[in-house]
């Protein structure tokens, strides 16, 4: 007994060190969708924000209203039950036509949006995603540039079972690629998916947009990232592709209108000259690491 | 009542076989509900024990204990097992045990039917199960079995496909029994409008049931061809198109999620009466809005599959016909909510069931319809968003049900009490620890985490530890359940015919146990009108 007493301050001790190590590395704070850097994902942030409040609004009503009747309604404390109150088709009308409401008030901006999202017109690059199992080719169309992402070398020694490499040590664990994806700032991208071998999906999550990438089908969606929101932005594959689906991140690298230029120029006069040189089809992934970290990276 | 009991009293030396013959040749509504439970919670084990390697295994960032390939057909096999081999199975169990019951008929119309359709079962479930050794591991490639991946499978696949032959077949015949039983065998007096929810409900699933298993079967049997026989429906080199397995399987699988869910609504319908010592509200509303979603879950599929790319109407016409299941579906919680006002309400183990179930079932209501707007959907989609969703509605919601279920009517099956203080122990730990699993996966889904993955980025490492924490308490919490009905069955106090007060239906009329044969001759209309009264 006295024992177990004088346990406690040591066990208190330990746990507290042991949420505080958790929190060292804390992301309890990821509790929502982030808000993304493109018009549209805003858009759909804010669809996602509108239909959680009319949830908790409901939710309010709904749990209040049983929880109301499980505290005033208790047998414990007395209550006789109303046997007569079995029906009434006003109150069934009422809660028929309320929802619906609520319904055609949410669709709206919900279908206006959608209409946005399958706008492909007027859009500057093209860019052609084919999933492979279990990495990513992307081809610049009309540019002759062409090339393939996949996990980093550094996140896929960490990840092989029972590696002994911690996790936490790798920067950008699983979420980064050899050669990401270039594209320009404020400008629309057309990004077009299909599947090598078996269906995977696209996924950035700060661009709001997720799609298949299906063998025989060629899905579009497109993206244009707000201004001045260079850097890095990192997600994943999203549909089960088999063994590795885990792990073959979807990296993108945000750049300027000029940077962009520079780097297309770049990427054709490696792929080009003189076959004797080696096909350095892509930029090196240093380059990537020195730029500064997106606020989703 | 006294009456009902005289007359039933011969039932008592009824001789029923003994030993294995009993349960082989099983052709009583009783005993072949008990195997069908038991069947059920055996699947739930051995489901639940993936879902714990799952877990393990996601508990830290890094592969610790198992190869990604072994993952995928973790996540498979769980979710087969706890669709098709608990869920399912432990529905039809209780409709054996209470249809007759309910509707004053001695047993299920077509008995050896009744016995052929559970013992596939085990074969079908040993097959699937028999895939984890064979070359090439168990399937890997999702439930859902989309193509060209689990084309890709090894030797496992012939006997997936068919294990799930087999447990189609057993559900068709099932639903053809449950049918049956409701529409002839209701005693004289008792209209449709007269059953019990559950019934009603059940007699629902039981029409999707017939409606959709065969559709499964085919897209089954397509992949088999693709596999062996060089067609090419899905395979795109061929002319097919893989897409167009998605469209058949949630054609099939929506529906089916309201096969697993449907009964639910059916026992909460008889538990929050009887504990609130009131009749149900609104209980012909309650009839017409299970039809209602019957009927939209067959409109509704393609809501699975927002991101493979299909026309702007399309899009449109399925986010709205999906955003109307939420009508009929508040509908119905609106109902019990006024069944428990002014009502008198207790809290024995059934009743904290079935008001887990309320909550939580709406709490996964609520990120349904939020996965119906479509833009956001594209956000949610394929994320752990989707599994807290589902989650939330086939745990807390068909699971706590069943349990609820089985508290309930477990008097009245054994003739013995549980125990009150470990069910409401076994209650508030599976509470507890459902909600520590499957809260956080929201808001992992949110930030980004893709499901399905065996390892992941950093920053989803805490919410992950929670939930893997949450797991183990909830997997392990069911253990008392079996402790609590094993040991009501085998020590507990004997029941009176009817152990709770609230209680109306006509299988509180029946001597308590309930006879071998339930009855033998039909209830007097007396007893059907004070029975069925809502």
């Amino acid at each position: 007994m006295t024992k177990a007493i004088r346990r406690v301050p040591s066990v208190l001790a330990l746990s507290a060190a042991a949420f505080a190590s958790l929190s060292a590395h804390a992301e309890w704070g990821n509790l929502n969708m982030p808000v993304g850097v493109t018009e549209l994902s805003k858009e759909i942030h804010s669809l996602h924000m509108t239909i959680f409040w009319w949830c908790v609004a409901i939710g309010v009503f709904v749990f209040g209203w049983m929880i109301w009747s499980l505290v005033a309604f208790r047998k414990s404390q007395g209550a006789k039950p109303d046997t007569t109150m079995v029906h009434s088709t006003k109150a069934e009308i009422i809660w028929t036509v309320i929802p619906v409401g609520i319904l055609v008030i949410m669709a709206i901006p919900a279908a206006r949006t959608l209409i946005a999202i399958e706008d492909m017109r007027g859009s500057e690059i093209s860019i052609k995603a084919t999933g492979y199992q279990w990495k990513w080719q992307y081809e610049y169309l009309g540019e002759d540039v062409s090339f393939f992402s996949q996990l980093d070398r550094q996140s896929d020694e960490a990840r092989q079972l029972k590696s002994g490499v911690d996790p936490n040590s790798v920067q950008d664990y699983l979420l980064n690629v050899d050669n990401p994806m270039v594209v320009p700032e404020d400008t629309k991208i057309r990004m077009l998916l299909t599947g090598q071998d078996v269906i995977h999906a696209w996924w950035v999550p700060a661009f709001g947009m997720k799609k298949d990438a299906i063998p025989g089908t060629i899905n579009e969606l497109w993206f244009k990232v707000d201004a001045g929101k260079t850097g890095i932005y990192r997600g994943q594959c999203a549909e089960l592709c088999g063994r590795d689906h885990g792990f073959m991140p979807v990296v993108v690298k945000v750049v300027t209108k000029e940077e962009y230029k520079a780097w297309l120029a770049a990427q054709k006069a490696a792929a080009s000259p003189a076959p004797a040189e080696a096909p350095a089809d892509a930029p090196a992934a240093d380059a990537v690491a020195a730029l500064p970290a997106a606020p989703r990276g | 009542m006294a009456n009902s009991t005289t007359a039933h009293a011969h039932d008592d030396h009824d001789h029923k076989p003994h030993g294995i013959k009993r349960w082989l040749y099983a052709t009583n509504h009783k005993d072949i509900g008990t195997m069908y439970l038991v069947f059920a919670c055996a699947m739930f084990f051995m489901g639940g024990a993936m879902a714990l390697v799952i877990r393990a295994e996601l508990f830290q960032p890094g592969l610790q204990f198992v190869d990604p390939g072994f993952f995928n057909s973790m996540t498979t096999m769980h979710a087969l097992l706890m669709i098709f081999g608990a869920v399912m199975p432990a529905w039809t169990g209780l409709a054996n045990w209470m249809v007759p019951m309910q509707v004053g008929a001695p047993d299920m119309a077509l008995p050896r039917l009744n016995n052929f359709s559970f013992w596939l079962l085990p074969f079908a479930f040993t097959l699937l199960l028999l895939t984890l050794f064979v070359p090439g591991g168990a399937p890997a490639g999702g439930w859902t079995l989309y193509p060209p991946l689990s084309l890709q499978a090894g030797d496992s696949f012939p006997l997936t496909i068919f294990a799930i032959h087999l447990m189609g077949i057993s559900s068709i015949l099932g639903a053809i029994n449950v049918v049956v039983t409701i529409l002839n065998m209701r005693a004289p007096g008792m209209g449709l409008l007269n059953m019990p929810l559950f019934c009603w409900t059940w007699l629902i699933t039981a029409y999707l049931l017939i409606a959709v298993m065969p559709v499964l079967a085919g897209a089954v049997t397509m992949l088999l061809t693709d596999h062996f026989f060089g067609t090419s429906f899905f395979t795109a080199s061929g002319g097919g198109d893989p897409v167009m397995f998605q469209h058949i399987f949630w054609f099939f699988g929506h529906p089916e999620v309201y096969i697993l869910i449907l009964p639910a609504f059916g026992v909460v319908s008889e538990i929050i009466p009887t504990f609130a010592r009131k009749p149900l509200f609104g209980y012909e509303s309650m009839v017409y809005a299970t039809a209602s979603i019957a009927f939209l879950s067959f409109i509704v599929w393609a809501h699975h599959m927002f991101t493979v790319g299909m026309p702007l109407a399309g899009q449109l016409f399925f986010m709205l016909s999906t955003m109307l299941i939420a009508v009929p579906t508040g509908v119905k919680v609106f109902n019990w909510c006024a069944t428990m006002w002014k009502g008198s309400i207790s809290f024995e183990t059934p009743m904290l069931f079935a008001l887990a179930f309320l909550f939580l079932f709406t709490l996964g209501g609520f990120s349904g319809l939020m996965l119906a707007i479509v833009p956001a959907d594209f956000q949610y989609h394929d994320s752990y968003f989707v599994v807290a969703h589902f989650h939330y509605v086939l745990v807390p919601g068909a699971v706590f049900a069943i349990m609820a279920g089985v508290y309930y009517w477990l008097p009245k099956w054994s003739g013995r009490m549980y125990n009150e203080k470990v069910g409401k122990l076994h209650f508030w730990l599976s509470t507890i620890g459902v909600n520590v699993l499957f809260f956080p996966q929201h808001f992992l889904g949110l930030a980004g985490m893709p499901r399905r993955i065996p390892d992941y980025s950093t920053q989803f490492a805490d919410w992950n530890m929670v939930s893997s924490i949450g797991a183990f308490i909830f997997g392990f919490s069911q253990l008392l359940f079996v402790y609590v009905v094993w040991n009501a069955v085998r020590s507990g106090e004997k029941a009176p015919a009817r152990p709770w007060e609230g209680a109306h239906g006509l299988e509180w009329e029946l001597p308590t146990p309930a006879p071998y044969h339930s009855w033998d001759t039909p209830p007097p209309r007396n007893v059907i009108t004070q029975g069925a009264m809502h």
